[in-house]
C-alpha cells in the first residue's frame, strides 16, 4: 500500500502565551512539535506498515525550512520518505490556500491508497485542511476517525467516526482521505536506529514552482480568510455537582436550582 | 570546540526523555519497593533500539555514537536508576566486549539478538575474594579438548537471572598471573553446569537484578572463548573503561532527577510565609548542586566524545568522569533529601530512593578509590 500522511509543525501549546496587546501568539522560545493529531495519523499508517511491510509511508508538510526537523522525527518514527513544501510565496496561506499547495504536493508524490491527516492542528484548530484536500483531489473522506480496520484485499476500510453523542461506522473504498483523532491510537516514539537513519536522509524541499501550483491560489494574498483578532476566551462559569441518593431526589434538587434561577 | 548537541544527539535526548517520562517514571517508585525487574520496559527498550545504541546497524545496533548513549542513560536514570543500570550493564559490559573482542562467528551469533534487546546480556568478573583486586580470580577454566570446563562462582552480577548471555572471566593458567592467566568466555544461560545462586537484597537500584553465578563443571564450547587464551584481563579492563562513562551518566541522571524535583518542591513548600525558594541559604545549595551537575555532565560528555574519537586519553577521562559524577550524585541527592526536610526522608517523595540509588555509583564498575588510582597512575605514571 501507499500511504501519504499530511503533517504540520506547530508550537507546543502547553508552553505558549498570547501577547495581550496584539492578541497574537508569542512564538519566541516556544518549542515546535509534531501536531498531536497528525502523530495519530502517522501512527495508524505505521501500524499498517507493521502488518504489511511492503507498505510505503510518505509524510508531507508545508512550512518554513525548520519544519525539516519535524519531518526527520516522522522518519525516525518509521516513515519511509518525507517532502517539505517551503517557499515565501506559500507563506501566510489560510486553510483554502494551504489545501491548494498540499494537494499539489500530493499529486506530485503520485500514487496512493490512503491520505491520512490529523483532525486539526493545535495552533489553528480549524479542522478544514484535511477535508479541503479531499475535495480538491476528488476523494471520499471520513473525518474524526477513532478506529480503523483494513479489509484483507486492502480495498475497503471500515472506520469508526466519532461524533459528539456517539459514533458512526463508515465503510469507504480506497483511495480515500481520513482524518485521525487522538482516540485512534497511541503514537510510537522515535527509535534509536530510526534517528540515525533520519538524520542521514535527504528531505527534498519543493518551491511553489516545483509543486506546479498556480501561484494565484496560494499564499497570504490568495487567502480568502484573514486572522482578524486572537484572544483568550473568558472562562465559563463553574459547573455545579448536584447530590442526591436516587434519580428522584437528584431531579428534585435540580428543579430547585432551576426554579431559584428563574430558568423555569 | 562545540557544545551543541548534534541532530542525532538531540533527537536521542528527546526520545529517551519521552520514553522515560511515559514508561519508566510511572513505575519507578513501585519497583523500588517490590524489587521487581522491569521486564516489560526492557522489552520495549529493545524494540526502540535502546539496548544497542552505540553499535553499527550492520550488527543490529542503532548506529549512534557514545555521546548519544550517555544522553539516553542519563534520561533513563533521571526517572529510574535501576532501569538505566539494566541497560548499561547489557550494553557496555556484554555487547561491547563481544563487539570489540569477538570474532566474526561470535558477533554473528550473539550481536543481532543482544543489540535488538531480544537477548539480555551480563558480565561476570567480581568474586567473593576478587572485587577491586580483580586479579585474584578463583573461577577456573580447564581445557578439556573439545570444550572448556568452568568451576567457581561470581557475585554481584547485574542482570543475573534475567540475562541470556554472560561474558565471564576465569583463570586458565594460574602460573601466568593476572595479566596473562585469565581468559574471557561467552556463557549462555542454558549451558550445562551453569546456575544462578543468591539474589542480593540491596540498598538501592533495587529493581535491577544482582545475583551470584555458579559454575559447577560448566561446559563451554571451545568457540566461546572471547579473545585469546590469557587475554581475559585485557578484555575485562577495556570493558570496564567503557562501562564507566555509562555509570557516570547514570550518576548525572540521578543527580539531575533529584535536582529537578527539589526545585519544584522548594517553589511549592512554604515556611515562615514564604516558599523555600526565597531563602538565600537554600538558594546557595541549589546553585552548588546545579554547578556540580553541569560540571559532571561536561566530564561525561567529553569522555564519551573521546571514546567516539578513539582517543587514547579516553581511559583516565572516563575515570575522572565517573569519580566526579558519582560523588556529585551523592552530594546532590543528600542535599535534595535535606532540602525536603522530614518529607525527604519518607517514601512519599522520590529523593530518598535517589539517595539510595546514588550510592552504588561510587562503588560498582570500579570504586571511587579505583578511579583515583587510575587518574593518579595516569598523572605520575604507574
Amino acid at each position: 500500500m501507499k500511504i501519504i500522511v499530511c503533517v504540520k509543525q506547530v508550537p507546543d501549546t502547553n508552553e505558549i502565551r498570547i501577547n495581550p496587546e496584539t492578541g497574537t501568539l508569542i512564538r519566541d522560545g516556544v518549542p515546535s512539535i509534531l501536531n498531536p493529531d497528525d502523530a495519530n495519523a502517522l501512527e495508524e499508517a505505521l501500524k499498517i506498515k507493521d502488518q504489511y511491510p511492503d507498505t510505503h509511508v510518505t509524510v508531507v508538510t508545508m512550512g518554513p525550512p525548520q519544519a525539516k526537523d519535524m519531518l526527520m522525527e516522522c522518519l525516525a518514527m518509521g516513515a519511509d520518505e518525507a517532502f517539505l513544501a517551503s517557499d515565501r510565496i506559500l507563506g501566510g496561506s489560510d486553510t483554502w490556500a494551504t489545501s491548494n499547495a498540499i494537494s499539489a504536493a500530493i499529486k506530485k508524490i503520485g500514487d496512493f491508497d490512503i491520505v491520512f491527516a490529523g483532525r486539526q492542528a493545535i495552533d489553528g484548530d480549524t479542522a478544514q485542511v484535511g477535508p479541503q484536500i479531499a475535495e480538491r483531489l476528488g476523494l471520499p473522506q471520513v473525518t474524526y476517525v477513532s478506529d480503523f480496520a483494513l479489509s484483507e484485499d486492502k480495498k475497503t476500510i471500515t472506520v469508526k467516526r466519532a461524533l459528539e453523542d456517539g459514533y458512526e461506522v463508515v465503510e469507504v473504498q480506497t483511495p480515500c482521505m481520513l482524518t485521525a483523532i487522538k482516540e485512534l491510537n497511541k503514537p510510537r516514539y522515535m527509535s534509536a536506529s530510526g534517528i540515525a537513519n533520519a538524520c542521514k536522509a535527504e528531505i527534498p524541499v519543493w518551491s511553489a514552482a516545483d509543486l506546479g501550483v498556480d501561484q494565484s491560489v496560494v499564499g497570504l494574498k490568495a487567502s480568502p480568510t484573514n486572522v482578524f483578532r486572537s484572544f483568550t476566551p473568558l472562562p465559563k462559569g463553574k459547573g455545579m455537582m448536584l447530590e442526591g441518593d436516587d434519580e428522584k431526589e437528584l431531579a428534585h434538587n435540580l428543579l430547585i436550582q432551576l426554579k431559584s434561577r428563574n430558568v423555569i | 570546540m562545540d557544545f551543541q548537541l548534534t541532530k542525532e544527539q538531540s533527537f536521542m535526548q528527546k526520545m529517551a526523555r519521552e520514553f522515560a517520562v511515559n514508561e519508566v517514571a510511572p513505575i519507578a517508585a513501585e519497583i523500588d519497593i517490590t524489587g521487581e525487574f522491569p521486564l516489560e520496559n526492557v522489552k520495549k527498550m529493545g524494540r526502540y533500539g535502546l539496548m544497542g545504541i552505540p553499535f553499527p546497524q550492520e550488527w543490529g545496533g542503532a548506529g549512534l555514537d557514545y555521546v548519544s548513549y550517555t544522553i539516553a542513560i542519563e534520561e533513563l536514570a533521571k526517572a529510574c536508576a535501576s532501569t538505566s543500570a539494566i541497560c548499561s550493564a547489557h550494553t557496555g559490559l556484554c555487547c561491547w566486549p563481544i563487539f570489540h573482542w569477538g570474532n566474526e562467528e561470535q558477533k554473528k551469533k550473539y550481536l543481532p539478538g543482544l543489540l535488538s534487546g531480544k537477548l539480555l546480556g551480563a558480565f561476570g568478573l567480581t568474586e567473593p575474594n576478587a572485587g577491586t583486586d580483580a586479579g585474584g580470580q578463583q573461577t577456573r577454566a580447564v581445557d578439556a579438548g573439545d570444550h572448556w570446563v568452568l568451576n567457581g562462582s561470581k557475585i554481584f552480577i547485574t542482570n543475573g537471572g534475567y540475562a541470556d548471555v554472560y561474558v565471564v572471566m576465569a583463570v586458565t593458567d594460574k602460573t601466568k598471573g593476572t595479566h596473562d592467566g585469565i581468559s574471557a568466555f561467552i556463557v549462555e544461560k542454558d549451558f550445562p553446569g551453569f546456575s544462578i545462586g543468591k539474589k542480593e537484597d540491596k540498598m538501592g537500584i533495587r529493581a535491577s537484578s544482582t545475583t551470584e553465578l555458579i559454575f559447577r563443571d560448566c561446559i563451554v564450547p571451545k568457540e566461546n572463548l572471547l579473545g585469546k587464551v590469557g587475554g581475559g584481563f585485557r578484555v575485562a579492563m577495556s570493558t570496564l573503561d567503557g562501562g564507566r562513562i555509562a555509570i557516570a551518566s547514570q550518576a548525572v541522571g540521578i543527580a539531575q532527577g533529584a535536582f529537578d524535583v527539589t526545585v519544584e518542591y522548594m517553589k511549592a513548600r512554604k515556611q515562615f510565609n514564604k516558599p523555600l525558594s526565597k531563602f538565600q541559604a537554600l538558594q546557595f545549595d541549589i546553585a552548588d548542586m546545579r554547578a556540580r551537575i553541569e560540571a559532571a555532565r561536561m566530564l561525561v560528555r567529553k569522555a564519551a566524545w573521546l571514546k567516539d574519537n578513539n582517543d587514547v586519553k579516553f581511559g583516565p577521562n572516563a575515570a575522572m568522569a565517573k569519580l566526579y559524577a558519582s560523588e556529585t550524585a551523592m552530594f546532590v541527592t543528600t542535599k535534595a533529601v535535606q532540602l525536603h526536610g522530614g518529607y525527604g526522608y519518607t517514601k512519599d517523595y522520590p529523593v530518598e530512593r535517589m539517595m539510595r540509588d546514588a550510592k552504588i555509583t561510587e562503588i560498582y564498575e570500579g570504586t571511587s578509590e579505583v578511579q583515583r588510582i587510575i587518574v593518579a597512575g595516569d598523572t605520575f605514571g604507574k
